[in-house]
């Protein structure tokens, strides 16, 4: 029982917590990937910033990181609006390698500005050390993580709604599936384009706000969240939301479970090796099924 | 009155010339059918007014308006749908879905439009909640053709209709483009079977080369022994029918 609970509390809900942050961002990586047709290096970027804007906004208002969010994210969502206007539209006909680099090249950009502006140090979003919840004697849940899941499950309901009952989240749909039949339709391009920005961007922002409040607030800390986050996209299947969010949380959940002690009371796998949880679970599907879980594309 | 007429257009991909000067029109009610040999420019005939390929000279009309060179989407908006031969519906869509994707032009209500199509195409009332992309071949082209005709459109192109299906699909795709034109939408398609499709059509147009070779009725092409010889296999060839 004890060791259930130990179980339930040092991994199980971590992994949640862990695989709900890398399920938002993957979303955007996907849908990018979708829409647009490029893998979108800065999106790491996207999360750092909407963590900075958070950051600010908190210096100068007595608020929650949550009550403050919808304007981080609408924030990021006008910088990321900005940055497409100003270096992906010109690229819109180009070869899909020329926009990665240019992705490449506003990761780099975005972050210097990051780190011109706010600085290197670690920086903490909320101060001190929360106390857990104690459930029923034994479950311990912080409150943080109630609240980071409890956010991931209303932003997935959220982007679930917009997807399925929407005139424009059908048409994003449309166009993931593919994008040649859609200008036939008449599916105008540049709106469904701007839209796959609006919600990248505002998901990415969450996705950071979420884990800067679980852990801390540093420069890379987008970028260290890029590969879970594509291995996600990938795992789920490229072009598709909901495997994206599957993605996301099952990478979460192995990277967490795999430090545990499955055999003997050793770490299966010691905790330092984590990241590469995700990069051996990207490269064995990329192998095995690349559509990915829920068949998207292949490239 | 001609709903759809191309007047001796000319143009290509880039540097390639593959029209060099096609004439044809649809008359309002009319099936009409574009063959020719591989390579002829029969799917790029039906680009060219979809506004897919660039036309270095020649004129395209819908009705009495020009839209020669128009941007796909503002064809759309003027009445034209196309049936590409190929990723035809959005799979990952449900059938329903694809049919409102049809129709995401429209600004009005589309419900009844929707209805009529089901009328039309009864086994997509069925599986409307389905995953368009699960259906069988014949099932997917009544959802292409279904999510073109949302729009109520003034012509409806069809590329290559058949491609890729068995002889039993075939007719039955062939006796769904009759439906639709039986419910007052003009087609003009590009088809590889031939015979099949002269059959079903009003007129017929022979490009070789990227140029009109013959034109006329649809029996009376059939009838041609130089049409007959040269372009539906003559005797000695198999033809499916």
């Amino acid at each position: 029982m004890i060791a259930l609970m130990e179980f339930i509390n040092f991994y199980l809900i971590p992994g949640i917590v862990l695989g709900s942050i890398y399920a938002l961002g993957a979303v955007g990586i996907t849908l990018t990937f979708g829409i647009l047709r490029f893998a979108n290096f800065a999106h790491g970027e996207t999360m750092t910033l909407g963590v900075y804007f958070t950051w600010t906004l908190m210096q100068i208002t007595p608020f929650h990181p949550l009550v403050i969010l919808p304007a981080s994210m609408l924030l990021t969502v006008l910088v990321v609006l900005g940055i497409d206007r100003l270096f992906y539209k010109p690229f819109r006909a180009s070869p899909t390698i020329m926009v990665v680099m240019a992705s490449f090249g506003i990761m780099l950009m975005v972050r210097s500005v990051i780190q011109f502006v706010w600085g290197v140090q670690l920086k903490g979003l909320v101060p001190g050390i929360q106390r857990p919840m104690v459930l029923f004697d034994t479950l311990r849940i912080s409150p943080k993580h109630m609240v980071i899941i409890a956010s991931a499950v209303v932003l997935v309901l959220l982007i679930h709604l917009l997807l399925s009952r929407t005139k424009i989240g059908k048409a994003m749909r449309a166009m993931s599936d593919s994008p040649e039949l859609a200008r036939l339709t008449g599916i105008g391009t540049e709106k469904i384009v701007m839209t796959t920005w609006v919600v990248g961007a505002s998901l990415a922002c969450a996705a950071g706000v979420f884990l800067a409040y679980d852990t801390h607030v540093e420069t890379m800390m987008g970028f260290k969240l890029l590969l879970p986050m594509f291995a996600a996209a990938i795992l789920g299947g490229v072009g598709k939301p909901y495997g994206a969010i599957a993605g996301g949380l099952i990478i979460g959940l192995v990277e967490e479970l795999s430090s545990y002690p499955w055999i003997g009371t050793e770490p299966l796998l010691n905790p330092g090796y984590k990241a590469g949880v995700a990069f051996a679970i990207m490269v064995l599907m990329l192998l095995w099924r690349p559509s990915g879980l829920f068949r998207g594309r292949v490239f | 009155m001609a709903v759809l007429s191309l007047d001796q257009v000319v143009g290509g991909y880039g540097d390639t010339q593959i029209l060099h000067g096609v004439s044809m029109h649809v008359d309002e009610g009319e099936i009409v059918v574009i063959i020719g040999p591989n390579g002829a420019g029969k799917s790029t005939a039906m680009k060219a007014v979809f506004g897919l390929l660039n036309l270095s000279s020649g004129r395209v009309f819908l009705d009495d308006n020009e839209i020669t060179n128009m941007p796909t989407e503002m064809v759309v908006r003027q009445g034209v749908c196309y049936v590409p031969q190929t990723a035809n519906i959005f799979p990952s869509l449900t059938v329903e879905e694809n049919l409102e994707m049809g129709a995401y032009v429209r600004k009005d209500d589309f419900r009844p439009r929707m209805a009529e199509i089901y009328d039309l195409f009864p086994p997509l009332l069925e599986k409307r909640k389905h995953a368009a992309g699960t259906l069988s071949g014949g099932q997917r082209q009544m959802v292409a053709m279904g999510k073109a005709m949302m729009l109520e459109p003034k012509i409806l192109l069809l590329d290559e209709p058949t491609a890729g299906l068995s002889p039993k699909f075939r007719g039955e795709i062939f006796s769904i483009i009759r439906t639709v034109n039986n419910a007052g939408t003009p087609i003009l398609m590009v088809e590889q079977n031939a015979k099949q499709a002269l059959k079903i059509a009003d007129r017929g147009y022979v490009l070789v080369d990227g140029k009109n070779k013959f034109d006329g009725a649809g029996q009376a092409l059939l009838d041609d022994p130089e049409v007959a010889e040269m372009f539906l296999g003559g005797g000695s060839h198999k033809v499916a029918s």
